[in-house]
């Protein structure tokens, strides 16, 4: 039996540092692993179109003619199933994530 | 992989084979049910220290009632209520009946679309 | 004999995360009966598998719930290998083990930060919640995701995780786990804490098991039952005993909650030294053919993946049976007789995660 057990921990809160960042000043930095946005070099690309086959959720529409990359970031979920199946390397999940946006639409690449 | 062992059984088995379970001091693990091209399976399962048996019941269509386990293990009532939701299946004698308000939804069975019963309204 | 009221609890309520109702029939300041009505968020995912095929449907089974995804997501992987046949290599079996443990602690962690909550101790909420913070921290750091881990594989696992990773990861945990003792004390300790838990929402032994509760709820009345113990992924080569508390009250469950996070430290530790270099998936032959009924712990307690599959790419059935809709008989049986004012935290002990009850 104790009361005040959680006195120790409050008053060591009290007199150290803040636990969160302080954010714009100190910006967080995402581990080299993280999924956040899918980003593509579109001079690599050769408009295959197995990322479009192995997307889960059908964000990615390639076109061959004309050569067009289109991703909806709203639909993808940054699951790297295209990534792990580009042919060509061109694709890489970027450790950001996509800036929030009002509207829905999509990204189109282009050669 | 722990072993599973799955029986057939009938309807008028039912009942006999769910009391015999809990008379061995089974635990009702879960009852769930599988919309198959020409039938329907109803599997009630059941755990004893870890080993896992399944009594399949099959049902060729919504129309024949099943009775209620409810009666021997409570919570089995929310299974039922589920299945009666979901499939469309007639269970009678639950527990607590929800009278398919247990899900909202706006087909009637949603899981088992072909029953003329089963089209939206 | 005084008149009884029916009050409505839920679906909105400061101490629920997400929506249930109850309608408790009241008599002065008893509770009589509770009458549960669910349903408020059912999306019928297990529909989803005739129209998604079976390697892609582990996206959605990872996002039938938010807060023990990955166990999900493994679940579902389990018990489609099982129809496929597939031989698991062993760093994958460890790979997975180390994340169900770090999902387990994690998972507990928000779980003791909400019961802080419906006692009204917000402090200790704040303070649990720092801890699990950074957990995920190292969850993102191994799988890139820090809720939905995206790491489970029909086959695997899809990300390896290097030996100097796993050692960091231990380093850090070690930490965190004198950080974890320390509010532990709070919640076992406490006057106040102790006073509003225990002897409250008592479930017995022989209710425990009648009723079929899982997880903590039921360890937490003095069965010993954990499925961690039919030894699937790499359990089997660890060994370990479930916790067990016989109180059966708030109390007991919070003590078999906390002991399970220094238990799974212990686990991932084990896991870390045993670890060995190797392959961490194999090729998917085949197609699913059969049935078989995937069994495994989650932090709130066993979930059970049926799959049917005839041979196509898509399966004919799936079905989750998820802890919390097996603990809902239980917390009926619990709320009889209690104070109006304990319901919140009685609710919370079973650790209510409705959306992944409804699917």
């Amino acid at each position: 039996m104790s009361i005040l057990e959680m006195g120790k921990v409050v008053l060591k809160n009290l007199f150290n540092k803040p636990v969160t960042e302080r954010y714009p000043f100190v910006k967080k930095e995402y581990p080299s692993g993280a999924r956040g946005k899918v980003n593509i070099d579109p001079a690599k690309c050769i408009y295959c179109g197995i990322c479009q086959r192995k997307c889960p959720t059908a964000a990615i529409v390639t076109t061959k003619e004309p050569k067009v990359w289109t991703i909806d970031r709203m639909r993808c979920i940054s699951c790297n199933a295209c990534v792990e199946v580009c042919p060509k390397k061109c694709l890489v999940l970027d450790v950001m994530y996509s800036p929030c946006s009002a509207k829905q639409g999509t990204d189109s690449f282009r050669p | 992989m722990t072993e599973q062992t799955i029986i057939d059984i009938t309807i008028p088995e039912l009942l006999g084979k769910v009391r015999e379970c809990q008379e061995k001091g089974m635990r009702l693990v879960q009852i769930c049910c599988t919309r198959l091209p020409e039938v329907l399976e109803i599997h009630y399962s059941f755990d004893l220290e870890y080993a896992f048996t399944s009594y399949r019941l099959t049902l060729q269509n919504t129309d024949t009632p099943v009775p209620s386990v409810s009666g021997i293990y409570l919570p089995a009532f929310l299974y039922e209520n589920e299945i009666h939701d979901l499939f469309g299946i007639k269970v009678e004698g639950m527990a607590i009946d929800f009278k398919g308000k247990f899900y909202q939804k706006t087909m009637k069975t949603p899981f088992n679309p072909a029953q003329p019963s089963g089209e939206a309204k | 004999m005084s008149n009884r009221t029916i009050i409505p609890f839920g679906p909105q309520h400061p101490v629920l995360p997400e929506p249930i109702h109850l309608d408790l029939v009241v008599e002065d300041e008893k509770v009589v009966e509770a009458i549960p009505s669910i349903g408020f968020i059912h999306r019928g995912l297990e529909k989803l598998v005739e129209k998604k095929d079976f390697i892609d449907f582990v996206y959605v089974a990872e996002r039938i719930c938010g807060i023990c995804s990955y166990i999900h997501g493994m679940t579902y992987c389990m018990s489609v290998e099982q129809l496929l046949k597939l031989e698991i290599p062993d760093r994958a079996q460890y790979l997975r083990t180390i994340w169900s443990e770090l999902s387990r602690i994690h998972s507990h962690l928000l779980w003791l930060g909400l019961t802080a909550d419906s006692f009204g101790f917000e402090s200790l909420f704040m303070q649990s919640w720092r801890i699990r913070e950074s957990i995920l921290d190292i969850i993102e750091e191994t799988t890139g995701g820090r809720v939905i881990f995206g790491a489970a594989k029909v086959g695997g696992v899809r990300r390896d995780v290097s030996s100097v990773k796993l050692d960091e990861i231990m380093k850090k945990l070690r930490v965190y786990q004198k950080e974890i003792n320390t509010i532990g004390s709070v919640f076992l300790n406490d006057t106040t804490v102790k006073h509003r838990m225990q002897g409250v929402g008592v479930l017995s032994q022989a209710d425990a098991k009648s009723l079929g509760a899982v997880g903590p709820m039921l360890r937490g009345s003095g069965v010993s039952q954990d499925m961690r113990m039919t030894g699937y992924a790499s359990y089997g080569k660890i060994g370990f005993t479930p916790v067990v508390e016989t109180a059966g009250d708030c109390y007991a469950r919070t003590k078999v909650r906390i002991l399970e996070i220094a238990q799974s430290v212990d686990i991932i530790q084990k896991c870390i030294e045993q670890i060995k270099e190797g392959p961490i998936e194999v090729k998917v032959i085949g197609m699913p053919d059969g049935e078989y009924f995937a069994r495994t712990e989650q932090p709130r307690g066993e979930v059970i993946y049926y799959a049917k599959g005839n041979g196509t790419k898509f399966l004919q059935r799936m079905r989750v049976r998820t802890p919390t809709f097996a603990n809902l008989a239980p917390l009926l049986a619990t709320l009889r007789g209690c104070q109006l004012a304990d319901v919140p935290v009685i609710v919370l002990t079973i650790d209510p995660c409705i959306s992944c009850a409804e699917r």
